[in-house]
């Protein structure tokens, strides 16, 4: 599936895209098909979220799995500081992430 | 220490008003993010991996109790409880709302700090010996020269958009403390034979993708033209540095593309019209500068101490370094215990070495490339108060210069140009030797780690360094042997193919083990590399 | 404001795309030509830079020159503020027009430079850009407008 995610504007926060909205956990994103350039587009000249970026990911039993490590340790936080992770995202478990 | 003037004081709180449109102008969307990007960088604010980060100047690494406690009280009040000390002697935070970000400066401001030029394609904060003004083999404090340099750094309307970013480094003793000759302009100060100060220009060192040693460009520029001449190096390097590619276009790779001869013979004519332009700061506000830096008022004492406690001696031994005054040493807090994050400090931490620092070093501290904290100006009587202090707060790792004193970049847990994680391997490093023991044994030993190419963990420069990358999506490890960042500064060389995390680690013991066997009389690990080259660690790393 | 800034036309009021300028003679009316040009035609009085050439090149030639534009074709790309300053201390005495992706936080730099024109490819908004002209009130280094720097007034 093809996920968008990017930071809040005003707070930095980790967001994705969920159909509607911008969500803090990755597990509400939704798969947006060849649609992600024009959603983009128009949510970052909205001002909606920075420097936004689609990825691909895939539907797990733990919900939704970015492919790449980078947006999974962007998904649930720092793994040396498991104690500030996404709250949202901590279903997955940190093996998730690696 | 340095303190600001009304006019000092003016110009930080005017660009964090600057600051405060710039941002605000972002949100209300009069700027894009584009044209935001270098305007937030050059006021050190990035956009990591999870939030915005912001990296505060720490000038020559110096600050004083009240500086290091608002840092904490920060990390407290907009962060999440602590912060990150840098490779460049700056602190970063990790947690920052772009909404607050004008009114951080304006906290920082009020104790005369900033985040001014901590990133952007401009002239960095100036770096500088973590030991000046308390080693016993420096020629004079270099700090001096290092904030006239940041006097005119600031705000330079001529080089804001250089080609890439630029690091300056300023010491004064032959001991090379700074990594001098691994930045942009690497200044020591030195005398000449007729007995004068002046300094030796060195330009175009640097890490990064291209790792490159500074050639020395001038041996002598009188102090009276210390400006001109920088300015001299830096508009031939605007001038001419590339812009075609970024990975192409810090200032080494003019210098080494022009050759070292013909960017000195450009910098000579731009210095000699730069001369008759008279663009040279008055020589008295060098004379102006030097007595913040006067020597504090230092008291004979006693230049023993009692060792009976072995935990203490070993401290002793490892932690502090010989200062300039018998009755005091400098004193190392490690931000490295067993199986921690190299250069956290909690907000906790922060007003404690504060307080330490006010009431055991003349109200000094210095932030070491290495991540580490030093009180420049302990008495030696005190050392067993300060000790017991920092031991109750998880200060006290015995391990300067040793194994488990990594540096480590962020990594892929923080940064997002990352591509490995770094943090994870210092810490299962460190855990490994505490757990073998074989820390004390192995002496000066030092690894560093970088979580890309971009080599913030100066892997270059280790005597064992591990670069992160990116093997088809997963984290791999290449090994490298042989730097140096001090005086007989060298590159290290990458030892084969790279190894997943939990080969890099088993690596290191591997190579650490072959030192152990083969090391003669006083040889650091280092040493013993140079002597036998990199045939026996090679094979005892792949030949199996 | 500074007292150097009270000199200044109103700002918007100049002709052409000229957004901003700080002079008040009568601006060059005609088109300039490239460096290269410039260096072989000898009637030629108003010259356009762009960030590769060498403005030393047109240093025999400042006599007879009423107009040299700096073109920003981005403004990351900083080779401008160091030919406008060569340019300046050479002696050019003549309108120094910064063109091209001219965005108000860099206004105060190349003001300091020698920049005395500006023609942004957008038009800038006027209150923005009076701020920026205003810059931080005073400055660390010497430069092409000869304001007396924050280590000079302390030494007065």
């Amino acid at each position: 599936m093809n996920i968008l995610t990017g930071n809040d504007l005003k707070t930095g926060e980790v967001v994705w895209w969920d159909g509607q909205n911008w969500s803090l956990s990755v597990h509400d994103a939704v798969d947006v098909g060849d649609m992600g350039e024009q959603i983009l587009a128009a949510e970052e000249a909205a001002r909606r979220v920075n420097v936004p970026y689609a990825l691909v990911a895939s539907r797990t039993e733990e919900g939704v799995r970015p492919a790449h490590i980078k947006d999974r340790v962007r998904a649930l936080g720092p793994t040396v500081r498991r104690d500030l992770a996404v709250p949202t995202a901590s279903k997955t478990g940190w093996d998730w992430v690696i | 220490m340095y303190q600001y003037d009304q006019y000092d004081q003016a110009m930080v709180d005017a660009r964090v008003e600057e600051f405060r449109d710039q941002a605000q102008r972002r949100l209300d969307g009069k700027l894009t993010e584009d044209q935001f990007k270098p305007l937030r960088l050059m006021n050190g604010l990035y956009l990591q991996l999870h939030a915005y980060m912001l990296r505060v100047a720490i000038p020559y690494g110096t600050l004083n109790s009240r500086q290091m406690t608002a840092l904490g009280d920060i990390a407290d009040k907009y962060d999440r409880g602590y912060g990150h000390f840098t490779t460049r002697q700056n602190l970063q935070y990790n947690w920052i709302k772009l909404e607050d970000a004008a009114d951080i400066l304006a906290d920082l401001s009020k104790v005369e700090m900033h985040a001014i030029q901590t990133s952007g394609n401009c002239i960095r904060n100036i770096s500088s010996d973590h030991f000046a003004g308390a080693a016993h083999d420096e020629l004079i404090d270099p700090r001096p020269y290092a904030e006239l340099l940041r006097q005119w750094s600031s705000f330079h309307p001529e080089f804001t958009y250089l080609p890439r970013k630029f690091k300056i480094a300023v010491i004064a003793a032959e001991t090379d403390r700074a990594a001098m000759r691994l930045h942009d302009i690497g200044i020591q100060i030195v005398k000449n034979e007729a007995g004068e100060v002046g300094a030796s220009f060195y330009v175009g060192g640097g890490m990064g993708r291209t790792p490159m040693i500074a050639p020395q460009i001038r041996e002598f520029v009188p102090l009276d033209q210390l400006v001109t001449y920088a300015e001299a190096c830096l508009r031939v390097y605007n001038r001419y540095g590339r812009r075609d590619n970024k990975y192409k276009a810090r200032i080494k790779i003019l210098v080494h593309e022009m050759g070292a001869e013909e960017y000195t013979r450009q910098v000579e004519e731009e210095f000699a019209h730069l001369l008759e332009q008279g663009v040279e700061p008055p020589l008295a506000e060098l004379e102006r500068i030097k007595p913040f830096f006067a020597d504090p008022a230092f008291e004979d004492g006693p230049k023993s101490i009692d060792r009976s406690d072995p935990d203490f001696a070993l401290w002793v031994d490892r932690n502090t370094v010989r200062h300039k005054h018998d009755s005091y040493v400098s004193a190392v807090i490690s931000l490295k215990p067993v199986g921690g994050i190299p250069g956290d400090a909690t907000g906790d931490q922060m007003r404690l070495m504060a307080k330490l620092a006010k009431q055991y070093s003349f109200d000094e501290l210095r932030v070491m490339h290495t991540q580490n904290i030093v009180l420049p100006h302990v008495k030696i009587a005190d050392l067993h108060a300060l000790w017991t202090e920092l031991e109750a707060a998880d200060l006290g790792a015995p391990n300067l210069d040793t194994i488990e004193d990594i540096i480590a970049c962020p990594g892929l847990d923080y940064c997002a140009l990352a591509n490995a994680r770094s943090i994870p391997l210092a810490q299962r490093i460190s855990e490994n030797f505490a757990k073998n023991g074989r820390t004390e044994e192995l002496g000066q030993l030092k690894l560093k780690i970088s979580g890309c190419i971009n080599a913030c963990g100066h892997h270059h420069a280790g005597h064992i360094g591990i670069l992160g990358v990116d093997k088809k999506g997963t984290e791999n490890y290449q090994l490298s042997l042989g730097g140096s960042e001090a005086e007989d500064v060298s590159l290290a060389k990458i030892t084969g193919p790279g190894f997943d995390e939990d080969g890099v680690i088993k690596a290191v013991e591997t190579v650490t083990d072959v030192y152990l066997e083969t090391r003669e009389d006083g040889e650091r690990f280092l040493d013993t590399y140079r002597r036998i080259g990199m045939t026996p660690f090679k094979e005892a790393l792949y030949d199996k | 404001m500074t007292s150097e800034n009270l000199h200044s036309q109103d700002l918007g009021a100049s002709p052409d795309e000229v957004q901003f300028r700080f002079r008040n003679d009568e601006p060059a009316d005609h088109g300039t030509v490239t460096v290269d040009a410039c260096c072989d035609q000898t009637n030629a009085t108003a010259v356009r830079i762009e960030p590769g050439d060498d403005a030393r090149v047109l240093l025999p030639f400042l006599d007879r020159l009423a107009l040299v534009e700096v073109n920003f074709p981005t403004f990351g790309d900083g080779r401008g503020y160091s030919a406008a300053r060569i340019l300046r201390e050479a002696g050019y005495k003549g309108e120094l027009r910064a063109v091209g992706d001219v965005l108000i936080d860099q206004l105060s730099h190349m003001r300091r430079c020698g920049f005395d024109a500006f023609a942004p490819d957008k038009p800038l908004d006027e209150e923005d850009a009076r701020r920026a002209f205003e810059g931080f009130g005073n400055v660390n280094q010497s430069a092409a407008d000869a304001r007396r720097t924050i280590a000079e007034l302390r030494h007065e």
